[in-house]
C-alpha cells in the first residue's frame, strides 16, 4: 500500500535551522506534491503544542504517513514517533528528515543552497517513507537474575541494591577476595575515612545476602544470549583448598616455606604460596598459586616426566599436617558453572601504569614508587604498619618528592586524558605522610591542581595550612640516583628557575588505565571499548551506565577513571537501569531487525560471517539463513554484504535506500 | 612588569612567522615546564623553554629577538623527546635563531673584533655565519 496523505513537518529549530533555510520556502515546495497532504513548519516541534500540532494533524488530514525535518534522529525521532501512537498512527511511519547536523549547521554560509538541500533531503525521506511497514515491537521473555562482574566497590553496590530490591545477584571476582582497589587504600580523601573500616560492613553483608550468590577466584568464560536471557559461563579456578572445609585460621600461612610478591600489597610485601588476601578477605578462604608451591610444582614435574620419582616421596606438605579442618587437598578442583541471568553489570575497575614505564622518572629503582603501591605503605593494615619505609633499605624516609601528571595529558607517552584522581590522592598522600613522619617534608610537583569535588579544594588548603606540604608549579625532567638519595631535577615555571633536590623516595602518579584482560572480556560480551580499555557507554552526556548491546550495563571506573563518589552513584544507577528492566513481565524490543526471505537466500553464511551480535544461523536442513530476532541490533552489516539481498533490515530496504539516492543524487 | 596585549597572538606576524619556520604548533602547549625540568642547558638560559612559549602564546616575539636562550640550546632535542604534545622545541629554536639572524641583530663587524688575529679562522667564520648581516 503506498501513502498518498503524507504529513511534513519542518522545524525552525529557534535560528538554529530557520537562521539558514528558509523552512517557509521548503514548506511551499514541498507542499506541490500530490503524495503530501500538508506541510507545515513551527518554531519547536520537540515543545509539547509542536507534538499537538502532528497529532492533530494526523487525525484532521487522516494521514498515513508523517515526515518530521529537525535535527538527528538520535535525538526526538522516539518523541515523534510516540507522538504518532498516540494519534493512532502506526510509529513507524513516521521517519525523521535530518535538516539541522545535515544541512542547517554545515551550510551556514549558503543559506540558498541549503534550502535546496533541506527540500532535497525531504523528498527522499519521503520516497523511503512511502515504502515503510507498520511493525510491532518484539517481546521477549526475561529471566529475574543479574549478574555483576567485579567485586570492587562498584560490584558490591550494585550487587546490594539488585539483591535488596529482591532480584537474586551473582557477583562474580576474579581476586580470592572481594574489595578491589578500595580496599588497598590508606584513607580516602577528602574525609580522610579508612576503608578498610567503611567497605567492611559491605563486604559482610554481601557475603550473608540470601540473594547475593558469590564467586570469588573465578572468572568469565564466555557469554551468550540477549538482553533478559543471557547464559554465562564462569570458571572457577583451581583453589587446591576444599572452601567448604576452610576456617581462614591462617595456620597454612604461618608454615609454607615458598614466597612470593604479593598482588595485595603491589609488590610491596611477600606472601606465602598458600595464602589468604588479607585479614579482612571476604571470603575468608586460603589458595595456593599453583606456582609457587612447592608440592605442585613436583607434581607438575612428575607428570610432565622432567622428574621421575623411584618410589612414593611426600613433598613439603607443611600445610597439610597443620590443617585442622583437613581443607587441602592438593587436587585441580577448577570447575565451569553455567548461570542464566536477565542483566549484567560491568564493573572492573582500573588499575595504575607501572612505574618502570617511565625510567626517566627513576621507575627502575625501589624507592620510586606508584602511588597505589604507597598507599599500602601508608595503610594501617599495610605491610609497614602505617608509617612508609623504603622499600630497598626498611629506612623511614624524611624527604618525599610526589610527581603529578606521570604519563597522564601525555599523548606521546601515556594517555592523553587527565586521570582525575591522582591530584587528590598525592594531596591525600602528602597529608598522611606528614602526619605519620612529622618531622619529614613533603614535595608536590604539579602542573594544575584538580580539586573539583565536595570539599576538595578544602582539602587541598588544608594539606598546604595545616601539614606544609610544598607545591612546586612545574613538571619533573628526570629523576636519577646519587648516593643512596635521588635527585629531582625539576623546574618552577611560576618564577621561571630550574629546580634540583635530593629526595629520599619518590612517589609517582601514573596514569590510570582499564583493568587488565578487559578487552577479552568485552569481546565475550559483544561490547566496545577505547584505545586504553575504558569501556563505551551510548552516550557520554545522558546515558552513560549503559551499552549498545542491551541489557549489558556500566558501572564504576570500568567506564572511566573516577572517585569513590562518582563509582559508587554509578553503581547505584546501573543496578537501578538493570532493575527497571528486570521488573518488567516482558521486555519490548524495536523491530527494526533483519529479515530472511528464504526463497533468494542461497545460504552462502556470509552474513552469519559478519554478524557482530551472533544472530544469523544456516538452517542446515533448509539451507537459508535464520534471524534471531531477540539478539539481532539491525545494524545492517549482514544486509550490505548479502551477494543476493535476500537479507534485509526492515524498513531499511534496498529499493527504499535507491530511491533516497536517486533523489539526493539528481541534478537539478 | 607589565606586558599588554593588543592584538590576537594568533595573528600576530612574528609569531606566524616562527611557526611557519619550525612547522610547530606553538599554540599546543599547556606549560607543564617538562621542557625546562629535562633540558641540560637551562639553568644557563635567561629564559626558560617554556616561557619561551609562553612568550609566544601571549604574541610578545620582542624579548625572544634579543634572548640568548636560542644560542644556549644544544639542540640534544630531549625537550622534542619528552613534550607530552609532540612540540619539536629544537625546532622552534632554531627558528628563532633564524629570525633573530634575519633581524641583523647583534651582528659582527670584523673590522671591530680585536682579538682576530689570534682567534681561530674557523671561529671568526662561524662568527660570520651567525651574525654578520
Amino acid at each position: 500500500m503506498v501513502m498518498k496523505r503524507i504529513g511534513v513537518f519542518i522545524c525552525h529549530c529557534g535560528r538554529n535551522i530557520a537562521g539558514t533555510v528558509d523552512v517557509k520556502k521548503v514548506a511551499e515546495e514541498i507542499g506541490k506534491r500530490e503524495d503530501v497532504a500538508i506541510a507545515t513548519t513551527y518554531v519547536f516541534m520537540c515543545s509539547e503544542p509542536g507534538q499537538k500540532l502532528i497529532e492533530d494533524s494526523i487525525k484532521k488530514y487522516d494521514l498515513d504517513g508523517v515526515v518530521v525535518a529537525n535535527c538527528s534522529p538520535t535525538l526526538h525521532e522516539r518523541t515523534m514517533r510516540n507522538a504518532a501512537a498516540r494519534a493512532g498512527l502506526n510509529p513507524y511511519r513516521v521517519e525523521i528528515a535530518n535538516i539541522r547536523e545535515q544541512c542547517s549547521w554545515p551550510h551556514e554560509n549558503e543559506p540558498e543552497k541549503a534550502t535546496d538541500k533541506a527540500i532535497r533531503i525531504i523528498n527522499a525521506t519521503i520516497e523511503k517513507l512511502k515504502a515503510n511497514a507498520s511493525l510491532e515491537p518484539i517481546e521477549v521473555p526475561v529471566i529475574r537474575r543479574a549478574l555483576v562482574i567485579g567485586g570492587g566497590v562498584a560490584g558490591i553496590q550494585a550487587a546490594l541494591d539488585l539483591a535488596d530490591s529482591g532480584i537474586e545477584t551473582i557477583l562474580v571476582e576474579r581476586e580470592p577476595s572481594i574489595g578491589g582497589n578500595m580496599f588497598r587504600l590508606s584513607e580516602t580523601f577528602p574525609t580522610l575515612d579508612c576503608p578498610q573500616c567503611i567497605l567492611t560492613p559491605k563486604m559482610n553483608d554481601v557475603a550473608n545476602h540470601p540473594n547475593i550468590k558469590l564467586y570469588t577466584y573465578s572468572e568469565i568464560e564466555d557469554v551468550s544470549g540477549y538482553m533478559g536471557n543471557f547464559k554465562v559461563k564462569i570458571k572457577k579456578k583451581a583453589t587446591y583448598v576444599d572452601w567448604d572445609k576452610c576456617t581462614g585460621c591462617g595456620e597454612c600461612m604461618k608454615v609454607c616455606p615458598a614466597y612470593a610478591l604479593s598482588e595485595y600489597d603491589f609488590g610491596m610485601a611477600k606472601r606465602k604460596a598458600i595464602y589468604i588476601q588479607n585479614e579482612q578477605a571476604v571470603p575468608l578462604k586460603a589458595v595456593i598459586d599453583e606456582n609457587k608451591c612447592i608440592k605442585l610444582q613436583f607434581d607438575k614435574k612428575v607428570r610432565e616426566g622432567k622428574i621421575k620419582p623411584k618410589k612414593h616421596v611426600r613433598i613439603c606438605e607443611k600445610c597439610v599436617d597443620v590443617c585442622d579442618a583437613q581443607a587441602i587437598h592438593f587436587k585441580n578442583n577448577e570447575e565451569i558453572i553455567e548461570e542464566e541471568v536477565g542483566a549484567i553489570i560491568v564493573a572492573t575497575g582500573f588499575e595504575v601504569m607501572p612505574a618502570e614505564k617511565f625510567p626517566e622518572l627513576g621507575g627502575h629503582y625501589p624507592d620510586v614508587v606508584t602511588a597505589l603501591q604507597f598507599e599500602r605503605l601508608l595503610a594501617p593494615s599495610g605491610p609497614t604498619n602505617g608509617i612508609p619505609r623504603r622499600p630497598s633499605d626498611g629506612k623511614i624516609p624524611k624527604r618525599i618528592a610526589f610527581i603529578h601528571c606521570v604519563g597522564s595529558r601525555d599523548p606521546e607517552h601515556g594517555v592523553p586524558y587527565c586521570s582525575r584522581i591522582c591530584c587528590m590522592y598525592l594531596i591525600k598522600q602528602a597529608t598522611l605522610y606528614r602526619h605519620a613522619v612529622p618531622d619529614g617534608e613533603a614535595y608536590a610537583f604539579y602542573i594544575d591542581i584538580r580539586s573539583n569535588g565536595k570539599g576538595y579544594e578544602e582539602f587541598y588548603e588544608r594539606s598546604k595550612e595545616e601539614y606544609g606540604v610544598v607545591y612546586i608549579r612545574g613538571k619533573v625532567g628526570k629523576v636519577y640516583k646519587v648516593g643512596d638519595k635521588y635527585r629531582v631535577q625539576a623546574v618552577d615555571t611560576l618564577t621561571g628557575r630550574v629546580i634540583e633536590m635530593d629526595v629520599d623516595m619518590v612517589v609517582l602518579a601514573t596514569a590510570a588505565v582499564a583493568s587488565k584482560g578487559i578487552k577479552e572480556l568485552a569481546k565475550k560480551l559483544r561490547i566496545p571499548y577505547d584505545e586504553w580499555g575504558w569501556l563505551k557507554e551510548v552516550h557520554l552526556k545522558l546515558r552513560p551506565l549503559e551499552t549498545p548491546v542491551a541489557g549489558i550495563f556500566i558501572a564504576g571506573t570500568a567506564q572511566f577513571i573516577k572517585d569513590i563518589t562518582d563509582t559508587v552513584s554509578e553503581a547505584s544507577g546501573a543496578a537501578a537501569k538493570a532493575m527497571a528492566m528486570l521488573s518488567k513481565p516482558k521486555l519490548e524490543k524495536e523491530p527494526l531487525l533483519a529479515k530472511v526471505d528464504p526463497e533468494i537466500c542461497a545460504g552462502c553464511g556470509r552474513c552469519k560471517e559478519v554478524c557482530p551480535y551472533g544472530a544469523i544461523d544456516i538452517d542446515p536442513r533448509r539451507h537459508v539463513a535464520v534471524v534471531n530476532e531477540a539478539l539481532c541490533e539491525g545494524c545492517g552489516a549482514c544486509s550490505a554484504n548479502c551477494p543476493t539481498t535476500a537479507i534485509q533490515v526492515v524498513n531499511f530496504k534496498k529499493p527504499q535506500i535507491i530511491n533516497m539516492v536517486d533523489v539526493l543524487a539528481e541534478v537539478f | 612588569m607589565k606586558y599588554t596585549i593588543k592584538e590576537d597572538p594568533h595573528k600576530n606576524e612574528d609569531v606566524q612567522e616562527i611557526m611557519a619556520i619550525s612547522g610547530q604548533n606553538i599554540f599546543s602547549c599547556f606549560q607543564c615546564g617538562r621542557c625546562s625540568s629535562s633540558c641540560p642547558m637551562a639553568e644557563f638560559m635567561d629564559i626558560l623553554p617554556n616561557q619561551v612559549f609562553m612568550l609566544l602564546q601571549e604574541g610578545n616575539v620582542e624579548p625572544l629577538m634579543t634572548a640568548k636562550t636560542p644560542w644556549i640550546c644544544a639542540a640534544c632535542f630531549t625537550c622534542t623527546v619528552r613534550c607530552p604534545v609532540g612540540l619539536d622545541l629544537a625546532a622552534v629554536m632554531e627558528a628563532i635563531r633564524e629570525k633573530q639572524l634575519r633581524k641583523n641583530y647583534d651582528y659582527v663587524d670584523p673590522y671591530k673584533v680585536e682579538e682576530r688575529d689570534i682567534l681561530p679562522p674557523i671561529a671568526m667564520v662561524s662568527n660570520f655565519r651567525k651574525f654578520t648581516p
